[in-house]
């Protein structure tokens, strides 16, 4: 390791403690450890959204499948812009914001169980959360620590152990204000070492529309020639199997939709696009960032730069990924990506290190793990106030004079659980590396049509809420063990019970788990709220009014 | 951009469009709308509820 990464390094840490002691500093009370004060600047929480969102797994995972999938991922950056950031923060953003001031919610789950008058609700919602977010959590731990365990050759373990440690200290100091503050300069750096590659990419395949035009060449060459051979000729999981998989499933081409309601588009769609574009609405996490600001000012503004940040992280990583197969077409034999790199997951490391220069490959792992670290201080935060204070002293009692203590408690318990399975489970199981696509089906179909009801229908009731998050805990959960091709095959529980892959066969296996179980969850919200009585004009007054 | 299919222009085009409405809203509603950590009002949220 050369002088100048050493001093990188040093420099990264020592900004990083400054900002958790700033942020230690200002934490006074719950409020500034649960939602920052309630006073954060506008750049700080667009940032820190746009970072916390935006993990190892959607720039590497995500960037790897589009090498694989192409271009069809950029209905998954429309998606991300257009609910993640525009629909949340315009139509979402305030009327939380507020809610959250009236019935004083530090956290999502409290923010529901008090709208509905109802412990049960923050209860379940923080044990939820606190059950399967350290799962979430573990996996991106683990794709943080393999990057600086490649580029630094150090053991795994020790790697993740003082990685943990680092993180640890400025959300157990600083809270959610040391978070938020680590986040936007995670944020900018993740942002820069983007923009750098984008042009750099661009040049490398002799500029924009030429980049594309290749693209269909490379197609052609290395991945049309597969029609004629058999899926059962080619080693299940090699590059060609894969690419052959794709034909199969009705992939035309990187520049090209897949065939309408074929298993390629259903997978782009439903579990891609809709799956994470949708349920990122219904993350605990990024909710509470809405609680953090002063005034709707605040996310008219952070809508400007939410917007740039996300175009400018998966926008960019999809175009570069799928780009990533004419680089290696004209440098590595004429070979496309998957067949020069070995796998999905390996794309987007190994192009960088093989196409890049070496400073521009460290600037890139810096990025790497700035993802990583923001999203994972925020996991942490997020799974410490569900455990401390949605389900603790919820059941303990209110009112509890140490309750910013119980939720540092908190977040120290979920940490350890976290860092655990990351440490035991380094090889990633199944239900880790697919823990991301589980959250974000389970938060969606159960809490979002508690969350939209709650926010804009006063007729919603507390029954209407428990059941519909029971039916969309349970369709989701069936669906994700039972059916969905790439859950329920890795999960193994439906060949144990009956002995196949998928209780269901045919193209409706490759629909999302949100896809099934969100409408069902809102109609059983609907027709219970109405059928039972409407809550007390008190409460709703409460809620709704100044 | 040319050899883009119909789906995928689309969504590029859908993409950029989304982008740039971001930044024009953050613009015109920069500073349009005109907004206490006696925070342990705790106390009389639980008892109300």
């Amino acid at each position: 390791m050369g002088m100048f990464e050493n001093i990188i390094i040093i420099l990264y840490l020592l900004v990083l403690g400054y900002l958790g002691f700033i942020g230690y500093k200002q934490t006074k009370n719950s409020a500034d450890y649960l939602i920052a004060g309630g006073n954060t600047h506008p750049f700080v929480m667009a940032l820190s959204y746009g970072a916390t969102f935006i993990s190892t797994a959607a720039i590497v995972g995500f960037g790897g499948v589009a090498a694989w999938l192409g271009n069809s991922l950029l209905w998954l950056t429309f998606c991300n812009i257009f609910i993640g950031v525009f629909v949340a923060f315009v139509f979402l953003g305030n009327p939380t914001r507020k809610m959250g001031i009236r019935l004083n919610a530090h956290t999502f789950p409290e923010l529901l169980g008090r709208r509905f008058n109802s412990k049960f609700i923050q209860i379940f919602g923080g044990v939820l959360i606190a059950f399967f977010m350290p799962l979430y959590a573990s996996a991106v731990l683990i794709g943080g620590t393999e990057f600086i365990v490649a580029y630094f050759k150090v053991d795994y373990h020790m790697a993740l152990l003082v990685f943990s440690i680092i993180i640890t200290g400025y959300v157990l100091a600083g809270g959610l204000k040391g978070v938020m503050l680590t986040d936007a300069l995670q944020g900018v750096i993740m942002f820069m070492a983007m923009l750098i590659l984008l042009v750099m990419v661009f040049k490398s395949v002799g500029g924009v529309d030429v980049g594309f035009f290749k693209l269909e060449e490379v197609w052609s060459k290395t991945v049309a020639t597969l029609s004629n051979v058999s899926l059962k000729e080619l080693q299940a999981g090699s590059p060609d199997f894969l690419m052959k998989l794709s034909m199969n499933w009705g992939f035309q081409g990187w520049n090209k939709m897949p065939l309408f309601l074929s298993e390629g588009w259903l997978f782009v769609i439903t579990s891609i696009t809709m799956g994470v574009g949708i349920g990122v609405l219904a993350q605990p996490q990024l909710v509470v960032r809405f609680m953090t600001v002063k005034s709707k000012n605040e996310l008219n503004r952070a809508v400007l730069i939410g917007g740039v940040f996300i175009i400018a992280m998966t926008g960019i990583v999809f175009i570069v990924g799928s780009l990533s197969n004419v680089w290696y077409y004209e440098f590595n034999e004429g070979k496309n990506a998957l067949q020069s790199t070995g796998g999905v997951g390996k794309v987007i490391p190994h192009f960088i290190n093989a196409s890049m220069p070496k400073w521009f490959a460290f600037i890139f792992l810096f990025a790497l793990i700035s993802a990583a670290m923001s999203t994972l201080s925020s996991q942490f935060h997020a799974m410490g106030t569900a455990i401390g204070r949605d389900v603790f002293e919820q059941i303990v009692g209110k009112n509890n004079p140490n309750s910013l203590l119980i939720t540092r408690m908190g977040v120290v318990i979920m940490i350890i659980l976290s860092v655990s399975l990351a440490y035991v489970f380094d090889k990633q199981p199944a239900i880790i590396a697919r823990s991301t696509s589980i959250f974000f089906a389970l938060c969606a179909s159960i809490f979002l049509p508690a969350y939209i009801g709650g926010l804009f229908w006063r007729r919603m009731t507390k029954k209407g809420v428990i059941a519909s998050m029971g039916v969309g805990a349970f369709v989701s959960t069936f669906w994700l063990l039972f059916v969905h091709f790439q859950e329920a095959k890795a999960l193994g529980l439906c060949k144990v019970l009956f002995g196949v892959d998928s209780l269901l066969s045919g193209k409706i296996i490759f629909v999302d788990a949100l896809i099934i179980a969100l409408p069902l969850s809102v109609l059983t919200a609907i027709v219970v709220s109405l059928m039972s009585k409407p809550e007390s004009p008190a409460l709703l007054r409460k809620c709704f009014e100044d | 951009m040319e050899t883009f299919d119909l789906g995928v222009g689309l969504a590029f085009w859908l993409m950029n469009a989304s982008a740039i409405l971001c930044v024009i809203y953050g613009i015109v509603y920069w500073n349009k709308d005109k907004e206490n950590t006696t925070w342990d009002d705790e106390a009389k949220i639980n008892k109300d509820l």
